[in-house]
């Protein structure tokens, strides 16, 4: 267990022991936010996000982890620091951010429209016609293994084919970010660990950038190259982590010493933060 | 991911199919559709038997109690006049059912749109709905260039407000992650409303309607009543005031078997509607199943 004890930071991602060397995709600069009851849910927030990374952002409820995600997505405004976009468009003018797709942490489909209406929506916002987006929208359910069912309605679904509508609605646009907000949160065990298997073989393909919220040290510890561990009251980062374990991961990995070492040593680091964030 | 795999892995798939499909009310048994229309037809006969004995053998005078027969013969002998007049009551009633939907439905998306305009028109919209309409309707009368407008604008001032608190209601109730996703694809304000808000707000819309169906059918009594028209532009109001005054209790009977008739009318084609737009998503109009 060559990393079980070492005191790893974020030099330990970029080192060569480190899968991949990242170009920076997006920097969050000393990031803060009040929120208008006065409450500080983000205090000092500064985290390099690489490009083609997987990062997960683990912390108990009010460390101000979702606030974050909205925040990089442009959904609301930081009180102080800036977020910086990395991605040299060509022929584009300035760094603005590239497409995004978010994923909540209900699977929040619209009740009245189909699954293909649903999937539909961005680019329907985008103004193109149903016919025009047909392929493409056949094409995110292809990915998410849920063709056959395009004509049914949200309600006829199981809570985990909800949940992979919702992640083909957020691949539709072929974003190059993938924000991802608790999504698994609701879900049974075994569904969960299913979706967490299609994730990662569709980042491994797709090679998007994934910023992923979780309170579970075991999923975050699955999924990600890298863990922010947050502290509550104020938000804040408390440590990063590096996950050295190679990909693809599978369902042996969870039962690996290195697994169960590498979350013995996240769930550590949690406790530390949420002991320091009691007082 | 293949379908495969899904399949495979989900197995209650497969289980939410077989329990979900059969949605529609085909699904209930032919026994109990045929009870869902006999037992109350059985009801009526049994009550309609129970009136006719009762006058029969009491020897009711018409002009107390007509007998159902009585009834039945008199809509048969007066149907010329009361089906018009009857004609001339539902044009008034559907007429300011269309206008208040219109109006109602107009306003409602004005007022999501401002939180100054809301301020403004709610407290008129409230006031108009609690004053009584039939200490209004006088006013109206007296200012509306024929009788005709007058009772259609009563109707309308009725069946106007539960369309519009429950439009509100349902544009206000959009999910926010939903308003969020919408504002994350950079969605214009146009398309928020057609594509999220409306829709959202269909089955509170629907529900104002089936109020406001009702409503305008007594409204439209109500001016009637207050108005007074008779003549060519008689309704089944002024019929029923008219057969009251001249003592004939078999047409007045008549009368008011039309009139209700006219609202289970109404309401059922309400449900109709409603029922068309939300069943194949909304959980009002959907079998429970379990």
């Amino acid at each position: 267990m060559p990393t079980a004890t070492a005191r790893p930071d974020v030099l330990e991602t970029a080192s060569p022991a480190g899968r991949r060397l990242r170009e920076p995709l997006v920097r969050l600069q000393s990031i803060s936010k009040t929120f208008s009851n006065g409450t500080v849910a983000l205090r000092d927030l500064s985290v390099d996000i690489g490009d083609g990374e997987f990062l997960s952002l683990l912390g108990p409820s009010g460390c101000g982890k979702s606030t974050a995600l909205r925040i990089i997505a442009g959904l609301g405004e930081a009180t102080a620091g800036s977020v910086e976009w990395r991605t040299a468009e060509p022929g584009g003018a300035g760094p603005t951010h590239p497409e995004i797709g978010f994923v909540f942490q209900e699977p929040t489909l619209m009740p009245w429209a189909t699954v293909f209406g649903n999937v539909w929506l961005p680019l329907r916002l985008k103004g193109q016609t149903r016919q025009a987006a047909r392929g493409r929208v056949m094409e995110a359910l292809g990915m998410v293994g849920l063709e056959a069912f395009a004509d049914s309605y949200p309600r006829e679904l199981s809570g985990g084919m909800k949940m992979r509508v919702s992640i083909a609605r957020a691949l539709i646009t072929r974003p190059k970010l993938l924000l991802m907000d608790e999504p698994f949160a609701a879900l049974d065990e075994i569904t969960r660990f299913k979706l967490n298997n299609d994730l990662l073989h569709l980042w491994e393909t797709f090679g998007w950038t994934v910023i992923f919220v979780t309170h579970s040290v075991f999923e975050s510890v699955y999924l990600s190259e890298r863990i922010i561990v947050m502290a509550a009251r104020p938000g804040r980062v408390y440590r990063e982590l590096a996950i050295e374990a190679p990909y693809p991961r599978e369902d042996d990995f969870r039962t690996s010493p290195i697994y169960n070492e590498h979350c013995r040593r996240v769930s550590v680091t949690l406790h530390e933060a949420m002991g320091e964030g009691s007082h | 991911m293949t379908t495969a795999e899904t399949a495979q892995a989900e197995p209650r798939v497969a289980e939410d199919e077989d329990n979900e499909l059969p949605l529609a009310p085909e699904a209930e048994s032919l026994g109990g559709r045929i009870a869902r229309i006999a037992v109350p037809l059985g009801m009526l006969a049994l009550l309609l038997t129970v009136w006719q004995a009762y006058v029969t053998v009491f020897d009711v005078p018409h002009y107390i109690l007509p007998s159902p027969i009585r009834i039945g013969q008199t809509l048969a002998t007066d149907w010329s006049m009361l089906f018009a007049a009857l004609l001339v009551t539902l044009r008034i009633t559907v007429l300011a059912l269309a206008i208040a939907l219109v109006g109602g439905v107009a306003i409602a998306i004005i007022m999501a749109q401002s939180r100054w305009v809301e301020l403004a028109l709610y407290p008129y919209a409230v006031i108009l709905q609690v004053t009584p309409i039939v200490a209004i309707a006088p006013l109206i009368l007296i200012y509306a260039p024929t009788t005709q407008s007058a009772i259609l604008i009563c109707a309308w001032i009725v069946a106007f407000f539960p369309v519009l608190s429950n439009t509100t209601q349902g544009l206000r109730s959009t999910d926010h992650n939903l308003l969020n996703l919408f504002e994350l694809y950079g969605a214009s304000r146009r398309q928020t409303l057609l594509f999220l808000q409306l829709p959202n707000a269909l089955p509170y819309f629907l529900a104002g309607l089936r109020i406001a169906g009702g409503l305008s059918l007594i409204a439209a009594v109500v001016g009637e009543f207050a108005a007074g028209t008779g003549g060519r532009n008689a309704g089944l109001a002024f019929r029923l005031l008219e057969a009251q005054f001249r003592l004939n209790i078999p047409r007045l009977f008549a009368a008011l078997v039309l009139l209700s008739m006219a609202g289970v009318l109404i309401f059922f084609a309400t449900s109709l509607l409603s029922w068309l737009l939300l069943r194949k998503w909304h959980e009002s109009a959907v079998r429970r199943e379990n």
